[in-house]
């Protein structure tokens, strides 16, 4: 069976009560005071979350145990208008340096020092291209054998 | 979506069984409770495992709901970013407006 799912990207847009400037500055250097401890990858409790100034900057999740667990990198810096970030985490919830997905958000200032921002998480059928997702289609190339065979050998059937 | 989810969802033979007639082609729960050595509601227990695990989607045709494979899980995946985001993005709203407050001193500018 062979078949493309493409779905819709994420958006969101709502309005804080805040300049583009403040709503920039508290999305990233703030960003550790705001993103939720539940989200989070790795075998520890998330105790830091990182995102660096500038393109190239990591974004990422120090952990209680000491480790750290990436989640991606900035590709567009322009504060207070724009921010770019890479999602590389996989649809099985790990880290896959070679999966971009994309995070943006635009914070455009409206009357009474208020800012729209447009949120939006796209490309998500590149999930479908992850290494996850390739061992997935093999398996199903060869009429899910392998994916049986290697669910035995996890559950030592 | 985990493969831990995944597998264990295909951990029964039965289960598997459903999964890899599935696997041939798009069908309804009575075509699949045919020729299968179990009852149509055991059939229909095994889906929603399936379904839940991601490994299955279903939509009605009429007055019956087909099964399929959800090769990619990506229905699934987008569903839990877009509640994930809303999380996210609640509480970056409560934060930004928080600090509204007292854009006059912005001290409280190092992390934790």
């Amino acid at each position: 069976m062979s078949q493309t799912i493409k779905p819709a990207a994420i958006a969101k847009t709502f309005t804080v009560r805040a300049t583009p400037e403040k709503a920039f500055a508290v999305f990233t250097d703030g960003f550790d005071r705001w993103w939720p401890r539940s989200h989070s990858i790795g075998d520890s409790p998330l105790k830091t979350a990182i995102l660096e100034p500038g393109i190239g900057g990591r974004w990422y999740g120090r952990l209680e145990d000491g480790s750290e667990a990436m989640w991606g990198e900035v590709l567009t810096w322009e504060p207070p208008a724009r921010l770019v970030l890479a999602w590389r985490i996989s649809a099985d919830w790990a880290y896959d340096p070679n999966l971009t997905t994309e995070v943006e958000v635009r914070f455009t200032a409206l009357a009474g020092g208020e800012t729209r921002v447009d949120f939006e998480h796209r490309d998500l059928e590149r999930f479908g291209d992850s290494e996850a997702a390739d061992r997935t289609r093999v398996m199903m190339d060869g009429g899910w054998s392998l994916i049986l065979d290697s669910f035995k050998a996890v559950a030592g059937a | 979506m985990t493969n831990a989810l995944a597998f264990a969802a295909l951990s029964d033979p039965t289960r598997r069984e459903v999964f890899e007639r599935l696997a041939r082609g798009p069908q309804a729960v009575g075509d699949l409770a045919r020729g299968m050595p179990v009852s149509r509601p055991a059939v229909s227990q095994h889906l929603k495992v399936l379904k839940e695990a991601g490994l299955v989607t279903d939509q009605p045709d009429g007055a019956r709901r087909v099964y399929q494979i959800d090769p990619k899980g990506l229905g699934q995946i987008r569903a839990w970013l877009d509640q994930f985001w809303d999380t996210a993005l609640d509480a970056f709203v409560a934060e930004v407006e928080r600090h509204a407050d007292d854009d006059a001193n912005p001290q409280d500018k190092d992390r934790p």
